[in-house]
């Protein structure tokens, strides 16, 4: 009874989030401008939220409280800082500049953009191909923590699989009709429910408890090392490297960075970075907290459990707790539809159109993009049946593969002197690098490299500083090629 | 366009604000404060001083004049239509 109930809160859930995709898809033209950009018409208030919604995903709403139980709250601060205000100065860097020039030469990716300015298909392509590398992953995370997710709101009874198999169906369906408008509406609604039911949770369990002090107080009791800012798992390294390469990645995320092509205008930009830290304050401190409390609660986490599911079936009743599950599956679902939204506009864009078929009509691309999709997300999904690390883990790894594309793309923007040489190599080196660090933490037969060095710091962080000296010096050694046009960057005079 | 010097007042602000969105003077400090740990405040409050800080930088029009746009040519007119790419973005540079 209560387990048709919670299932019957999830599943409805996702099927009000298609009936809004269903009336965007009605309203939208078929250009590909509209289904990946909604014509750049995305105002205050639906692009604050659609790239809240697309930010936060299974990494903050598990990931982050899980963390948050078994290292101390912490995690707010590094989560706080690199969202809410590094993120936040590097959408006006990069995501404002890049507006500018995306609204004066109609660019859809970030492939696109770049390929040309330096007049490359194979830079654009090179682009594309690590995006969608790093989007496996990601896309991936989602699937593991929507399985995760019904396991533990269900008691087992949803096995794993079940779960990641209904965000899956539910993912492609939605892109596959929904494109850019769609996708935004929903995330304007998810992130606000989302929201709402964070806090609602936070103010029920911590009443149940007894108050904020209580909480606090019981956390400190039973982990004195709680109390106090830095130790255990969060060293300086640690917190530093997070927080850059986060931050950093975040920005060349494909479904984040093509926001920075959606706004109306550049009053719309500006307003959504100065609420940003607001927004990301509202979400982070009642979630996160709630899983630093419950270090001192009478909770039995299962191994390898998310806390929050658990706190929640301890203190609310079943039908808010399905709530909030369905909240969690909503941020999941926001994600990895923009996800797989911008991963078929690279794939289609940057590699089908211009490496495979120049002649392919539009209706052709159109269906290899919703192949594309529907490929993609079943890939993951079988993928995410293997479990091959925790939430956090899966995340990381993706995050500094594409925080290792922001340097270069920086440098493009903002240095003239950028060659096309230069870029490749500031691109593709560090990437081969990094690559074989994590595969051989994967394959047996090759000794394992180290991902962090000297006390928590990332070795991304390292080749983060590598892709900008390559950039910088292969430019410095190469002549611009005739292809290349730096006037395509540029924001001033036509 | 020249440059007002109290643009460039931005740069270490960011800089600063990103610094100390970490709380390291409170490294180590186990206060507790209204129930919360008193370096919880701090992140609280140091990203509502982001929030308005970052609201006066996008509405003193620093950015456009570093890029070399004219800040009053591209506030609400820049609509979604073509008007966007017109001569809005005309900044002084010759």
């Amino acid at each position: 009874m209560t387990l048709g109930l919670s299932l019957g809160i999830v599943v409805g859930y996702l099927f009000l989030a298609l009936a809004v995709g269903l009336v965007a898809y009605r309203v939208s033209e078929t250009t590909a401008e509209d289904y990946y950009l909604a014509s750049r018409s995305i105002g205050t208030v639906v692009l604050l939220f659609t790239t809240f919604a697309t930010l936060l995903s299974a990494f903050t709403f598990f990931g982050g409280p899980n963390l948050a139980f078994a290292a101390g709250p912490e995690w707010l601060i590094v989560m706080g800082t690199l969202d809410g205000v590094l993120f936040a100065v590097l959408w006006y860097v990069i995501g404002y500049k890049q507006w500018l020039i995306g609204n004066r030469n109609g660019y859809v990716t970030l492939g696109e953009m770049l390929g040309d300015r330096f007049g490359s298909t194979g830079l654009r392509a090179l682009v594309a191909g690590v995006s969608l590398l790093w989007l496996f992953p990601y896309v991936m995370l989602q699937q593991m923590g929507a399985g995760e997710a019904l396991v533990g709101l269900t008691d087992g009874v949803v096995p794993y699989w079940g779960g990641a198999a209904l965000i899956t169906a539910f993912m492609i369906l939605y892109v596959v009709l929904a494109g850019m408008r769609g996708v935004a509406w929903t995330d304007t609604i998810q992130g606000l429910f989302m929201l709402s039911v964070v806090w609602l949770a936070a103010v029920w369990v911590v009443s149940a408890v007894g108050g904020v002090g209580a909480a606090t107080g019981a956390m400190l009791d039973a982990r004195p090392d709680f109390g106090s800012f830095g130790g255990g798992t969060y060293s300086v390294g640690f917190i530093v490297s997070t927080a850059i390469t986060i931050a950093f990645g975040v920005t060349m995320f494909p479904q984040i960075n093509q926001r920075f092509f959606v706004a109306k205008s550049g009053e719309t930009l500006k307003r959504s970075f100065a609420l940003w830290p607001v927004l990301v304050l509202l979400l982070f401190v009642p979630a996160f907290m709630l899983g630093a409390w419950a270090a001192g609660m009478p909770v039995d986490v299962p191994e390898g459990a998310n806390v929050l599911p658990v706190v929640l079936n301890e203190y609310t009743p079943a039908w808010f707790a399905a709530l909030v599950i369905a909240g969690a599956m909503a941020a999941m679902m926001s994600s990895s539809d923009s996800m797989l939204l911008s991963g078929s506009s690279y794939f289609t864009r940057d590699l089908y159109r211009p490496v495979v078929n120049a002649d392919a009509s539009e209706r052709r691309e159109a269906w290899v993009a919703r192949i594309g999709v529907a490929a993609f997300a079943l890939l993951a999904f079988a993928a995410s049946l293997f479990r091959p690390g925790t939430l956090i883990e899966v995340g990381s790894t993706a995050f500094s593969g594409f925080a290792l594309l922001a340097l270069p793309v920086i440098c493009a923007l903002y240095w003239d002197r950028t060659t096309r040489t230069g870029m490749i190599a500031g691109v593709l080196v560090p990437q081969l690098a990094y690559l074989a660090v994590v595969l051989s933490a994967v394959v047996g037969f090759v000794p394992t490299l180290p991902r962090a060095v000297a006390g928590g710091w990332d070795v991304a962080l390292g080749l983060m500083a590598l892709s900008a000296l390559l950039t910088v010096g292969v430019s410095l050694l190469t002549a611009p090629t005739a292809e290349g046009d730096a006037s395509r960057f540029a924001v001033a005079g036509d | 366009m020249r440059r007002p010097r109290r643009d460039i007042v931005w740069i270490p602000t960011f800089a600063l604000l990103v610094a100390f969105a970490v709380p390291w003077p409170l490294w180590g400090v186990d206060r507790v404060v209204a129930g919360l740990p008193v370096w919880i405040w701090w992140h609280v409050a140091w990203l509502g001083l982001c929030a308005v800080l970052f609201s006066r930088f996008a509405r003193s029009g620093a950015w456009e004049r570093g890029m070399g746009l004219r800040p009053e040519a591209n506030g609400e007119d820049r609509g979604a239509g073509g008007d966007a790419r017109g001569p809005a973005a005309g900044g002084d540079r010759p």
